[in-house]
């Protein structure tokens, strides 16, 4: 693949085709894990790798698998890796894992994880679904840790507190703006308020260019035909 | 589907379920250990906050016993009691007990006190009290909880034992009263339970298995 391919996929997974916030897959975790910024990279990550390792399983045994039989292969591979990346989440990230809870095996549910495979990986080769995996993975994340850290600051006045789950070493509060915030966003309407914020503005930055590409392309054509 | 095919699926089925198993298998090895030692150190660092200031030996979680239901205490689950020693002598009792009619399900806390019935400190563990109002009686959130540390039932007297609006003696929480109500009651029945129970508390052998641990 080249390298101006893999920047148009990289465009395609973080905005085009965005799994969360275009395609609306896996809002269960969108909108349950996204209290604080580090809820969302930490579950963020986590299904990133589940997608790409799952992308990769599925492109590599596609030959074998006939039809009839794939979709319980696919949730054969990936409950596997999730209970693979739990085991690992509970060994070295045991705060991360009592933060997230339950979310974590519920990757699994994750329908943007089968969707992945049974679109493209199942049809493309492994380099190729590797790629799509980390880009779709990727937007997927994005769009946690924006959600979360937009909830965080309303709700907290804080960001980035408890990165220690992530990395270890003594609690830490992070940026603290003020001490308490705005109960409202981080109480489970506040994630569907946020990821509706986050909805419009996206479409409301499509439209605008659209409009300005449709303004310019009248006198682009007009040109040409002097 | 003909048979030779039906055949064929059931083969490449059970070679992809052998090795993700296999996968799963490993993993588990080389984690296991790790996970086992955050759970055990999780488990006594969750005891911490509710012996502040008392001298120990020893692992507290092996002296562990389990009072299934009926029982007296709080919480209609089965209650943890972890005995606490100094040089061989009981210097504390631990209770993990559930209030149950908190604002939403049950409140995991614990409790400790000393041979004197005196509250070393009390620690919540588990709930799903609001954020920003109920959630304050977390150590993490709000020193709510420290108001209870040396407080004993003759002070205040049972009567006492009620948060100020309801004529008792703690405070309350701003928005928020039937959270402190529910864990200032299983408080109250802990410590009842405490003084008619303590001999036999005391006098009884931990729970033979260590390792089913079950987290509080």
């Amino acid at each position: 693949m080249t390298s101006s391919g893999f920047v148009d996929r990289l465009k395609t997974g973080l905005w085009y085709e965005n799994p969360g916030l275009v395609q609306l897959l896996g809002l269960c975790p969108v909108l349950a894990v996204t209290s604080s910024f580090v809820n969302g990279l930490g579950l963020g990550i986590a299904t990133l790798v589940v997608l790409v390792a799952s992308n990769g399983l599925v492109s590599a045994t596609r030959r074998w698998i006939r039809a009839e039989i794939r979709i319980p292969i696919y949730v054969l591979i990936i409950a596997s890796l999730v209970t693979c990346i739990e085991l690992i989440i509970k060994a070295w990230f045991p705060s991360l894992d009592r933060s997230l809870g339950i979310f974590i095996p519920l990757i699994v549910t994750n329908c943007a994880i089968v969707a992945r495979a049974e679109i493209f990986a199942a049809r493309n080769p492994v380099g190729a679904s590797l790629a799509d995996g980390f880009v779709m993975g990727s937007g997927f994340a994005i769009l946690l840790m924006a959600v979360g850290a937009f909830r965080e600051l309303l709700g907290q006045g804080s960001l980035f507190a408890r990165m220690d789950m992530l990395l270890g070493g003594e609690p830490m509060r992070g940026l603290v703006f003020t001490d308490g915030g705005w109960l409202l966003a981080i109480l489970p309407p506040g994630a569907f308020f946020s990821l509706a914020l986050a909805i419009a503005a996206k479409n409301a930055i499509d439209r605008r260019r659209h409009e300005k590409l449709k303004r310019a392309m009248p006198r682009r054509t007009r040109r040409t035909a002097e | 589907m003909k048979d030779s095919a039906i055949l064929k699926s059931g083969i490449t089925l059970a070679a992809i379920a052998a090795i993700c198993t296999a996968l799963v298998a490993f993993t588990y090895q080389v984690t296991e250990k790790r996970i086992e030692a955050n759970e055990q150190d999780w488990l006594e660092r969750s005891l911490q906050p509710a012996l502040s200031g008392l001298l120990y030996d020893g692992s507290v979680t092996e002296s562990k016993i389990i009072v299934p239901p009926p029982h007296d205490l709080p919480g209609s689950d089965a209650a943890i009691i972890y005995r606490v020693y100094a040089q061989g002598e009981p210097v504390a009792a631990l209770f993990v007990v559930s209030a149950r009619d908190g604002y939403s399900g049950p409140i995991r806390f614990l409790v400790g006190v000393d041979t004197e019935g005196i509250v070393t400190g009390v620690h919540v563990l588990e709930h799903r009290e609001t954020p920003g109002l109920g959630d304050r009686v977390e150590s993490a959130k709000s020193d709510w909880v420290k108001q209870f540390d040396g407080r004993s039932l003759v002070d205040p007297d049972p009567g006492g034992w009620a948060i100020k609006g309801d004529g008792g003696k703690f405070d309350q929480l701003t928005g928020a009263s039937v959270t402190p109500r529910a864990i200032i009651k299983a408080m109250k029945d802990t410590l009842l339970y405490y003084d008619t129970h303590r001999v036999e508390i005391f006098a009884e052998v931990p729970a033979e298995s260590n390792k089913e641990e079950e987290v509080p």
